[in-house]
C-alpha cells in the first residue's frame, strides 16, 4: 500500500495518529495481533502501525504485516490513519493496546 | 458353465518388485502436487477455493481445541483474509502461474523472513505458515488433510509424488501403480526402500476403472491385471507361492553375511534415503551405510544449522555401531528442488545445476556441511561423498573447503576429525576418466549413469525402456570404473537401484563389484541373489 505522508498540510481527508505501550510479556503475539487487525478492518480508514520510532509503517489491517513487526514487550506501537473514520480509528487502536487487548 | 472374460491387462513398468492381488482403488484427484496451469481465470477460482476450504478446516477445528490452540488457528485462519499475502500471489497466477505454485513461492518467501531474528515466539509463527501452506496445498490438490480410509488395497493414480506417497498409510494398502513415473523417479526409489510394490507408466485406464475391482498387481514385470480370470489367478497364485519360498530364503539370510556360492565375501551396505528407515533396520544385518541422502534435511525449505546437521550424522553415526557411512553432501537440483537453494527455470535441469555444481556456487552451505560432517566424523568413520562430479577440479575446491573447515574446527578446539573424501560416478565423464581423480573411494550412482549414458531423463516415462541398465554401454562405464578403481587401490561401491535389483547382482558381480549399497527393504533379496551367484 502506498505510505501515507507523514506531516500533510494540504491533506484532503483527516489524518488521525497515537500512540501505546505494549505490556503482554510475550509482545505483539498471535492472539492480540490477530484483534488488532479485526478492529482495524471494522474502519474504513487506511491505517497504518509502526513498532517504535525508528520502524517501518505497515498496513494494519494485514495480520501478516503486524505479527512480522515482532514488536517485544515494552515497546510502543505508533497508529497513524487517514480517511473516513480516522480520528475514530486510532483511538480505538490506542484503546486496545492500552488495555493490553482485554475485551471491553 | 463358462466364465464371461473381463480381463484387461495394462502395462506398465516394474519400479518396485512385488506381487500382489487384491481390488484396485482410484486415488482421487491426483492432478497432484505439480497442477498444470489452466487459465489464469481458472487459477484464480481455483486459488480462491482452495483459500475457503482451508478456512472452513481451521475454523472446524479451532471448536475442538483449547484457547490456546485455537489461538494459533485464529492466526492462521486471519492470514487467509489477509488481502496483502495474498495479493502477490494473485498477482503470480495471473501472470500465468499454478496456483500451487504461486502459493508456495510466496509463503516460502514469509516463512523465511518469520526465521530471522532473535526471537524464539516470533521465529516459531514460520510453523504456522508451512502449516497454512500444507493446508491450502492440500485443498488445491483436491484432497482432505486428514487421512482417508479408500475402498481397496491396489492404488491406482494418474501420478504421485513423493511428498504424497510418503502421506499414504502404507500398512492399509499393498501396492501401487501410477500412469506417470518411470522406474528411476524419487517416488520409485521410496517405494523400493520400503518394499512397496510399484508399477508406472501405465496404461491409462483411469476413466473406465470400477471402484474396488478385483486386481493383480503384477510389479515383477510390470502389468496390472483388473478382473483377472480364474486360469489367471491360478498361474499366479504358483508364482506367489515360489515368491513366498523366496522370500523365506531371504528372510533367513537376513543376519548373516552376504556369500557368493564360492565362498567370497560381499559386503552390504544400506541406503539411508531418510534417517527414520534405520530405527526398523537391524544394524547387525548390513555392512554400513552406503548412501545417506542430505536432501532430507532441507525438506522443510530452511537450511538447517551446523548444530542440527551434526545431530542428524551423531545418529546415524550411533546406529552404525562403528561401521563405515557415507554421507552425500546435498545434492540438490534436477528433479529435486529446494526453495533458496536451487536455480530455477533451467531449460534442462537434469543437464543443469545440480550437485557440486550448486554447492560449489553457494560455498557457505556446504561448508557449514563439512563442519558439521567432521565433527560426526569423530565418532567413528564417518566418509563424504560429493554428488554429479564432472571433472577433477570439482573434488579439489570440495577439498580446500574441507581442510578450510577442518582449520577452524581446529582453531576453535572443536572435536572433529577428518573424513575420507570420496565421489559418486554417474556422469560419463568421470567413469571413462576415474583415474585422473585423486579420491579416497568412488560410489557408482547407476540412476543418473543410466539417464546421462543413454540419454533418457529420469521423469520422462517415454523413454524408459531405452534407459536399460544392461545397456551395454553401461556395463561398460561401470565395469572401467571398478578397474580404475583396482588400479588406484581404492573401495568402489555402487549404490544406485541396481544394486538393490536381484536380477542385475550378477551382472554386476561378474564385473567385479563386491561392495552394494541397496535399499534396506531388498537386503534379504540381494543376499539370496549374491548367495545364488557364482
Amino acid at each position: 500500500m502506498s505510505e501515507l505522508p507523514a506531516e500533510s498540510s494540504d491533506a484532503k481527508e483527516a489524518l488521525a495518529s497515537g500512540a501505546a505501550t505494549i505490556q503482554d510479556p510475550t509482545g505483539l503475539h498471535a492472539r492480540p495481533a490477530v484483534k488488532l487487525t479485526k478492529l482495524a478492518k471494522a474502519h474504513d480508514a487506511t491505517i497504518e502501525i509502526r513498532a517504535g520510532e525508528e520502524g517501518k509503517w505497515v498496513n494494519a489491517k494485514s495480520p501478516n504485516a503486524v505479527m512480522k513487526l515482532k514488536a517485544g514487550s515494552g515497546e510502543i506501537l505508533f497508529v497513524r490513519a487517514q480517511g473516513a473514520q480516522a480520528d475514530e480509528a486510532v483511538k480505538a487502536l490506542v484503546a486496545l493496546i492500552e488495555r493490553d487487548f482485554e475485551a471491553e | 458353465m463358462t466364465e464371461t472374460s473381463q480381463e484387461r491387462i495394462l502395462s506398465g513398468f516394474a519400479a518396485s518388485d512385488g506381487l500382489v492381488v487384491g481390488r484396485a482403488v482410484r486415488l482421487v484427484s491426483t492432478a497432484e502436487l505439480q497442477r498444470l496451469a489452466g487459465s489464469p481465470e481458472e487459477e484464480r477460482s481455483v486459488l480462491a477455493g482452495a483459500i475457503t476450504r482451508a478456512t472452513e478446516e481451521l475454523e472446524a477445528l479451532a471448536e475442538t481445541q483449547d484457547e490456546m490452540g485455537a489461538g494459533i488457528l485464529e492466526f492462521q485462519t486471519a492470514l487467509l483474509e489477509d488481502e496483502d499475502l495474498l495479493a502477490p500471489v494473485y498477482a503470480a497466477v495471473e501472470a500465468g502461474q499454478p496456483a500451487d505454485q504461486a502459493w508456495i513461492r510466496i509463503i516460502d518467501g514469509e516463512v523465511t523472513e518469520y526465521r530471522e531474528g532473535e526471537d524464539d515466539y516470533f521465529k516459531a509463527r514460520a510453523d504456522d505458515l508451512l502449516d497454512l501452506k500444507e493446508r491450502v496445498l492440500a485443498a488445491l490438490h483436491g484432497r482432505e488433510t486428514a487421512q482417508v480410509k479408500l475402498d481397496g488395497d491396489i492404488i491406482i493414480a494418474r501420478d504421485l509424488t513423493p511428498s504424497r506417497f510418503l502421506e499414504l498409510d502404507w500398512s492399509l494398502y499393498r501396492g501401487v501403480a501410477v500412469c506417470g513415473g518411470s522406474p528411476t523417479s524419487h517416488v520409485a526409489i521410496l517405494a523400493r526402500a520400503r518394499g512397496v510394490p510399484l508399477v508406472v507408466g501405465l496404461e491409462d485406464a483411469l476413466e473406465t476403472l470400477q471402484e474396488a475391482c478385483p486386481a493383480v498387481l503384477d510389479a515383477e514385470s510390470g502389468r496390472l491385471i483388473l478382473a483377472p480370470e480364474s486360469a489367471t489367478l491360478e498361474a499366479i497364485g504358483r508364482r506367489l507361492r515360489a515368491r513366498e519360498a523366496d522370500d523365506a530364503a531371504a528372510e533367513s539370510l537376513l543376519g548373516e553375511p552376504a556369500v557368493t556360492a564360492q565362498g567370497e565375501r560381499i559386503e552390504i551396505l544400506i541406503n539411508a534415503d531418510d534417517p527414520k528407515v534405520l530405527a526398523e533396520v537391524p544394524v547387525a544385518n548390513c555392512d554400513g551405510i552406503g548412501l545417506t541422502r542430505t536432501e532430507f534435511l532441507f525438506s522443510d525449505g530452511a537450511l538447517p544449522d551446523e548444530q542440527k546437521q551434526f545431530e542428524v550424522y551423531r545418529d546415524l553415526m550411533t546406529w552404525a555401531e562403528g561401521r563405515p557411512v557415507i554421507v552425500r553432501t546435498l545434492d540438490a537440483g534436477g528433479d529435486k528442488p529446494i526453495p533458496g537453494v536451487t536455480v530455477d527455470d533451467e531449460s534442462n535441469p537434469f543437464l543443469g545445476l545440480r550437485g557440486v555444481r550448486l554447492s560449489l556456487l553457494k560455498p557457505e552451505v556446504l561448508k557449514l556441511q563439512l563442519r558439521a560432517l567432521a565433527r560426526a566424523a569423530a565418532l567413528g568413520p564417518l566418509k563424504i561423498m560429493i554428488p554429479m562430479v564432472t571433472v577433477p577440479e570439482e573434488v579439489e575446491a570440495v577439498r580446500a573447503l574441507l581442510e578450510a573447515a577442518l582449520s577452524e574446527l581446529t582453531a576453535e578446539g572443536v572435536a572433529h576429525a577428518r573424513p575420507q573424501l570420496g565421489m559418486m560416478v554417474e556422469v560419463p565423464a568421470a567413469a571413462l576418466t576415474a583415474d585422473r581423480f585423486k579420491v579416497d573411494f568412488f560410489s557408482i550412482g547407476s540412476n543418473d549413469l543410466i539417464q546421462y549414458t543413454t540419454a533418457c531423463a529420469r521423469d520422462n516415462a517415454a523413454v524408459t525402456r531405452l534407459a536399460d541398465a544392461r545397456n551395454p554401454a553401461v556395463l561398460e562405464l561401470i565395469g572401467r570404473t571398478i578397474e580404475a578403481a583396482a588400479r588406484m587401490g581404492v573401495e568402489v561401491s555402487l549404490c544406485g537401484d541396481m544394486a538393490s535389483d536381484p536380477h542385475h547382482i550378477p551382472a554386476l558381480l561378474e564385473r567385479g563389484l563386491r561392495r552394494l549399497s541397496v535399499a534396506p527393504a531388498q537386503v534379504g533379496r540381494v543376499k539370496l541373489a549374491v548367495r545364488r551367484y557364482g
